[in-house]
């Protein structure tokens, strides 16, 4: 059933987040900026670039193996998006028939070059995102963006799309099976019964917001959602960013893969 | 000790589609009394519950918690005496962490943190469930969403304890943990249940609601033996107490 198997992979994502390594123990707001930084630096990089991207492969790898993700998930979910990113470039080479010298004597396509650009800076920024909400449980994301000085209101809208995601997922499924169990072998995906079904879900969304915010108004709410300050920066959270910067600082200004190139030439030669 | 005292006064209540749920309903629990409701589906024992403490505004007559009458003045401060358990824990467990649900409701009364930590683990150790204490309630099981809406009710350390079908949706060996719970609470207690087995173990007083009116109230060795009175109001003898 399509319903049940995303929605249990949405909670498999959301389970992962609640391991306890290294990187899941980094205080949520050094994640973020650092992630933050990975990406813009990422992006910062000209259209024809390529070679230059490929140390940046170093972070997500890292994350994987220090946070425990299993790979093959992440690279799963990547491919699912990856039809944009395809369709973002794949006139690339038809429109773009220029030639880029990348060494001495070897000139490439312009347009096949941009275009790997485009499908590298895709694979690292949406893996790298991925991987923060992968090692990081989305309340520490909510908190940190709240300590970092976002307002109330829209911390608490994501505190409770997070809770209750879950609950209307367990909704929908229950419907849907319930729908497929009277259906008869026939599809039952007729337009009529879906707009029936969301109907359906739209008032016991409602009812059940009426019931949550009387439980809050019970406990003393009055407007304002408390915030906890349970994080502390620790001196690990500090090295760690600092790593990072300086990491991503050599990667953006210095042509890593050329010297790491000449080197081994230099060995070999 | 007076402030204890729940008290409601020829309650009526109509909802505003023009159904009448409460009819003249009037009874006092004294301090420290465990209370049963029980009635048909139907019978008014949410409606009475949402006016404990003033979700709903009565429509006629006054309900009076402790020394406040309840009006729209005094309910936040009602409120803090009044602790509502509600029957579907999904509701009630509304903050994506269960620290965070727990401590929400000291939060909001303006402690400090280290304040809100004690209470949270107090309130956890209470219901043995401070092992929960960081995971996400969509990751805990029935009994334990249960068990932490209960803590998180218990956290705001409210005088008065009201309780809606808190066994619903528990197994036997959660259901005999809650009842052992609720035995050792102090505080006055109002549950509503159809679990008349339970109401028999926790409450030493009944009260039977039909058509939104008080049918009968007494101590639960009486009315829950009581057969026909029971069948009246489609109810039927506590499992234990039947024969076969």
């Amino acid at each position: 059933m399509a319903f049940d198997s995303q929605y249990y992979n949405v909670g498999y994502l959301d389970r992962l987040s609640y391991q306890d390594t290294f990187v899941h123990r980094l205080d949520p707001r050094t994640k973020l900026i650092t992630t933050l930084l990975f990406l813009f630096t990422v992006i910062s990089f000209s259209k024809y670039e390529v070679a230059a991207l490929f140390p940046f492969l170093l972070f997500p790898a890292i994350f994987l193996t220090v946070g425990e993700i299993p790979p093959g998930f992440i690279l799963k979910k990547v491919l699912l998006v990856s039809p944009f990113a395809i369709f973002i470039g794949i006139f690339n080479p038809l429109l773009d028939h220029g030639q880029v010298a990348i060494l001495p004597g070897l000139t490439l396509p312009a347009g096949w070059l941009s275009f790997a650009s485009i499908l590298l800076k895709f694979f690292l920024t949406v893996s790298m995102a991925l991987l923060l909400i992968a090692t990081t449980s989305f309340p520490t994301i909510c908190h940190a963006l709240r300590r970092l000085g976002l307002p109330s209101i829209f911390v608490s809208q994501l505190l409770f799309l997070y809770r209750y995601i879950f609950v209307l997922g367990e909704e929908v499924m229950r419907i849907v099976r319930a729908r497929d169990m009277r259906s008869y072998g026939r599809k039952g995906t007729e337009i009529k019964v879906f707009v029936r079904i969301a109907g359906v879900l739209f008032l016991r969304t409602v009812e059940r917001a009426e019931r949550i915010y009387f439980a809050m108004l019970a406990r003393g709410y009055e407007g304002d959602m408390p915030v906890s300050k349970k994080y502390h920066l620790t001196t690990s959270d500090l090295a760690f960013a600092l790593s990072v910067i300086v990491c991503l600082f050599i990667f953006r200004c210095y042509p890593v893969t050329q010297i790491i190139g000449n080197f081994f030439r230099g060995i070999f030669s | 000790m007076s402030h204890h005292i729940v008290e409601f006064k020829d309650v009526c209540f109509r909802y505003p589609d023009g159904t009448e749920a409460l009819h003249n309903l009037s009874f006092r629990i004294i301090h420290g009394e465990s209370v049963g409701i029980i009635g048909a589906n139907g019978s008014g024992k949410s409606t009475l519950l949402l006016h404990m403490n003033g979700y709903l505004m009565p429509t006629g007559g006054t309900v009076n918690i402790g020394d406040l009458h309840l009006t729209r003045k005094t309910r936040r401060e009602i409120r803090k005496k009044v602790g509502i358990v509600f029957q579907n824990p999904d509701d009630q467990l509304f903050m994506p962490t269960v620290y965070d649900d727990v401590a929400f409701g000291p939060q909001n009364l303006g402690m400090d943190e280290e304040d809100v930590q004690k209470r949270v683990r107090a309130a956890l150790d209470l219901v043995n469930c401070y092992d929960l204490i960081n995971k996400p309630p969509h990751h805990l099981s029935n009994g334990q969403k249960s068990a932490v809406a209960i803590a998180a009710v218990m956290a705001m350390e409210p005088d008065i304890l009201a309780m809606d079908e808190p066994a619903a949706n528990l197994d036997p060996k959660s259901r005999r943990l809650l009842i052992n719970l609720l035995k050792t609470f102090e505080h006055s207690k109002i549950i509503a249940s159809h679990d008349l087995d339970l109401i028999f173990d926790v409450c030493k007083r009944c009260i039977i609601i039909r058509e939104g009116t008080v049918a009968a109230d007494g101590p639960s060795q009486d009315i829950l033996t009581n057969k026909i009175l029971l069948e009246e109001n489609n109810l039927e003898l506590p499992l234990s107490l039947q024969r076969r």
